[in-house]
C-alpha cells in the first residue's frame, strides 16, 4: 500500500535519511525505532508531505507524492511531534475547522465530532482553549485531529512522548482500538511501546534501516541468544567450565569467582531456539554442586536495539 | 473553495475574537482622525484630500502590524506543520490569509466613512474623489497586506517580519518624494514603481488602468514571492 523508494533527505551536507526502501501493507502497525537523530521524524515528515525528499519518492496506492501531494494528504492523518496546535483556539472550534478543511459535509460534521469526542475522551474539554490543556489532553486532541476524515493511514510521531504512565496506557489503548482497520506508522524511542503495539518493527540508525521485520523475526535475524545465569557454591571454576561446556547446544560458558570466594557465578549462552534449563539442572545435580540462584534471561528488544544502534553502522 | 473559506474564517476569527483587531482599528482611527482634523478647519475647504494623502504613510505602519503574525506565528508555534500536512494547497493558504488581511483593512476603513459624511453636512463635498480614494485605499491596503504576508513568511519572529515589511512599504511609498535623488533617465521608472504616486492618482478620483494594474501586479508578485518562500521551507 505504501511504497517508499530510495528515500533520501539531506539538510545541506548532513544526510538525515539515506536511501530508505520500505513497503508497508494495508493493516500493518509499523513501529519506527531509532535513537535520537536517527531520521525517524524526517522520514515521517516526508511521508506526510511536509518535507520534500532530496531524492526518491513515496507512492501510496500507486499515487506519487511528488506528482499529487494533495491526493496523498487526503489519505493520511498525521499527529506531529508535541502536537503544535493553535493555542488560542477552543478545542471544539479547532476540530470544526479541521473538519471543514477535510471536506466533511456540513450535515455530518457534528456526528463526526461527537464520535471523535467519545473515542478520544474530549467531551470534558471541548470548550477549553488548546493552550490551556495538559500534554496528555493535547495529545488526545491531536489524535482526534488525525482521525478526523477517517483516513486509511495514520502517521503518529512519538504519540506518547512526555506523557505519564497512565496517559501512555490510554493512548496505547486508543491506538489499538483504532488500529483494526487502518495502517499505522508511528515513531518512538520507547521500546516496550513498540513491542506492545506494533506488529512490525523497523529500526533505523543514521538514516539507514538496520533491522526490519516482525518482533520475533528481528530477534532471530540479529543472532538472538538466551542465557542462564547461575550462582554455584561447593564447586571449582575449572570443573564447572569443563562440565557445562559438554552440554549439547551450549555456545559459551563464562565463569567468574565472586568476591566472597566461596561462590562462583556462571553465565551460559545458547541459541534462543532451544531450552537447556533441564540439561543444565541435571548436570549440576550429577556433580553435587549447590545452586544458590538460577534464572534464564531472554534477549529483549532493548538489547537488540542497543547492539544495532551503538555499533558503527554496518554496510547493508 | 471550501478550504479557502475555512482559512479566511479562521484568520478573521483570530483577528476579531482577540483584542488585535480592535487595538489596531482604534489606533488607526485615532491617528488619522487627529492628523486629519487638526488641520482640516484651517483650509476652510470641504475635501478629504488631506485624509487620503496621509493614508500611504499610516498604512506603511498599520498593515505590517496586521499581517506580521499571519505566517510568523504559525512558524513559531509549529502549527505551520499542521497547515501544510492538511489537504490544502499553498494557494488556499496564501490567498485565504491575504483575503483576511484585506477584510481587516476594509473593517478599519469603514468607520472613517463618518468623516466624509459629516463633512458633507458642513460644505459641498465632491464625492468622486472620496469614492476613488476609498477604492485606492483598499487597493493600497491589499498591496501592503501582500507585502506584509511575504515578510511574515520569511521569519518566525514577528518583530522581524514587521520591520521588514514596514521598510518595504515605506520605501515604495516615499520613493515618490525622493525623486530628486535619481538621474533623469530612470525617473519615470522609479515613479512608476512608487505606490504613493499611483495612490495619489486614484485618490484624485481618476481611475486609470495603469494605477490599478500597478497595485494588482504588486499584490500578485508579493503573493507569488510568498509561495516561493514557503516552498523553500520544504
Amino acid at each position: 500500500m505504501i511504497h517508499i523508494e530510495n528515500l533520501t533527505k539531506y539538510y545541506r551536507d548532513f544526510c538525515a535519511v539515506d536511501h530508505l526502501n520500505i513497503d508497508i501493507d494495508k493493516g500493518e502497525i509499523v513501529g519506527l525505532l531509532g535513537p535520537n537523530g536517527a531520521g525517524k521524524t524526517t522520514t515521517l515528515k516526508m511521508l506526510t508531505g511536509y518535507f520534500s525528499p532530496t531524492e526518491g519518492d513515496i507512492r501510496i496506492r500507486n499515487i506519487s507524492m511528488s506528482e499529487k501531494p494533495l491526493e496523498i494528504k487526503k489519505m493520511i492523518g498525521y499527529l506531529p511531534e508535541s502536537s503544535p496546535f493553535y493555542h488560542n483556539m477552543l478545542v471544539y472550534d479547532y476540530l470544526l475547522y479541521v473538519s471543514e478543511i477535510r471536506g466533511i459535509p456540513s450535515d455530518k460534521r457534528f456526528d463526526r465530532l461527537q464520535y471523535l469526542s467519545d473515542l478520544c475522551g474530549l467531551s470534558e474539554i471541548m470548550h477549553k482553549a488548546i493552550g490551556e490543556l495538559s500534554k496528555g489532553l493535547n495529545q488526545r486532541v491531536g489524535l482526534a485531529h488525525a482521525m478526523m476524515s477517517d483516513p486509511e493511514i495514520l502517521i503518529l510521531d512519538e504519540p506518547t512522548q512526555g506523557l505519564d504512565p497512565n496517559q501512555i496506557a490510554e493512548i496505547r489503548n486508543l491506538i489499538k482500538k483504532i488500529s483494526r482497520k487502518k495502517t499505522i506508522i508511528f515513531s518512538t524511542h520507547i521500546l516496550s511501546e513498540a513491542e506492545a503495539t506494533c506488529n512490525r518493527i523497523i529500526i533505523i540508525n543514521q538514516g539507514k534501516i538496520v533491522a526490519d521485520g516482525k518482533k520475533d523475526e528481528i530477534k532471530e535475524v540479529t543472532g538472538n541468544t538466551t542465557s542462564i545465569h547461575l550462582t554455584l557454591t561447593n564447586a571449582n571454576a575449572e570443573d564447572v567450565f569443563k562440565e557445562l561446556k559438554t552440554i549439547d547446544g551450549v555456545d559459551n560458558v563464562r565463569v567468574e569467582k565472586q568476591t566472597d570466594e566461596s561462590a562462583i557465578s556462571v553465565v551460559i549462552t545458547y541459541p534462543a531456539t532451544i531450552d537447556l534449563r533441564k540439561a543444565v539442572y541435571l548436570k549440576i545435580k550429577s556433580m553435587d554442586w549447590i545452586i544458590l540462584s538460577f534464572f534464564q534471561k531472554k534477549q529483549t528488544l532493548e538489547s537488540i536495539f542497543r547492539n544495532l544502534t551503538l555499533e558503527p553502522c554496518k554496510e547493508n | 473553495m471550501q478550504q479557502f473559506i475555512s482559512i479566511l474564517k479562521k484568520e478573521l476569527a483570530d483577528y476579531f475574537f482577540s483584542p488585535i483587531a480592535y487595538i489596531v482599528i482604534v489606533i488607526f482611527l485615532f491617528v488619522t482622525g487627529w492628523l486629519f482634523f487638526s488641520t482640516f478647519f484651517l483650509f476652510n475647504q470641504a475635501t478629504m484630500r488631506n485624509f487620503f494623502s496621509l493614508l500611504p504613510v499610516i498604512f506603511s505602519f498599520v498593515m505590517p502590524a496586521i499581517t506580521m503574525r499571519l505566517f510568523s506565528e504559525e512558524l513559531h508555534q509549529g502549527s505551520y506543520e499542521i497547515l501544510v500536512t492538511l489537504p490544502l494547497t499553498h494557494r488556499d493558504i496564501i490567498v485565504g490569509k491575504f483575503a483576511a488581511a484585506v477584510v481587516m483593512t476594509v473593517a478599519m476603513l469603514l468607520p472613517t466613512v463618518a468623516y466624509p459624511v459629516s463633512i458633507s453636512f458642513m460644505g459641498d463635498l465632491d464625492w468622486g474623489p472620496v469614492i476613488g480614494g476609498y477604492m485606492g485605499a483598499v487597493l493600497l491596503g491589499g498591496t501592503f497586506s501582500a507585502v506584509g504576508l511575504f515578510a511574515s513568511s520569511l521569519t518566525k519572529n514577528q518583530i522581524v517580519a514587521f520591520i521588514v515589511s514596514t521598510l518595504i512599504c515605506i520605501s515604495i511609498t516615499l520613493v515618490n518624494e525622493m525623486l530628486f535623488f535619481f538621474p533623469t533617465q530612470v525617473l519615470d521608472i522609479v515613479q512608476y514603481l512608487s505606490a504613493g504616486f499611483h495612490f495619489r492618482n486614484i485618490s484624485k478620483g481618476i481611475l486609470d488602468s495603469r494605477d490599478i494594474i500597478y497595485f494588482v501586479s504588486v499584490i500578485f508578485i508579493s503573493l507569488y514571492a510568498t509561495r516561493l518562500s514557503l516552498a523553500h521551507k520544504k
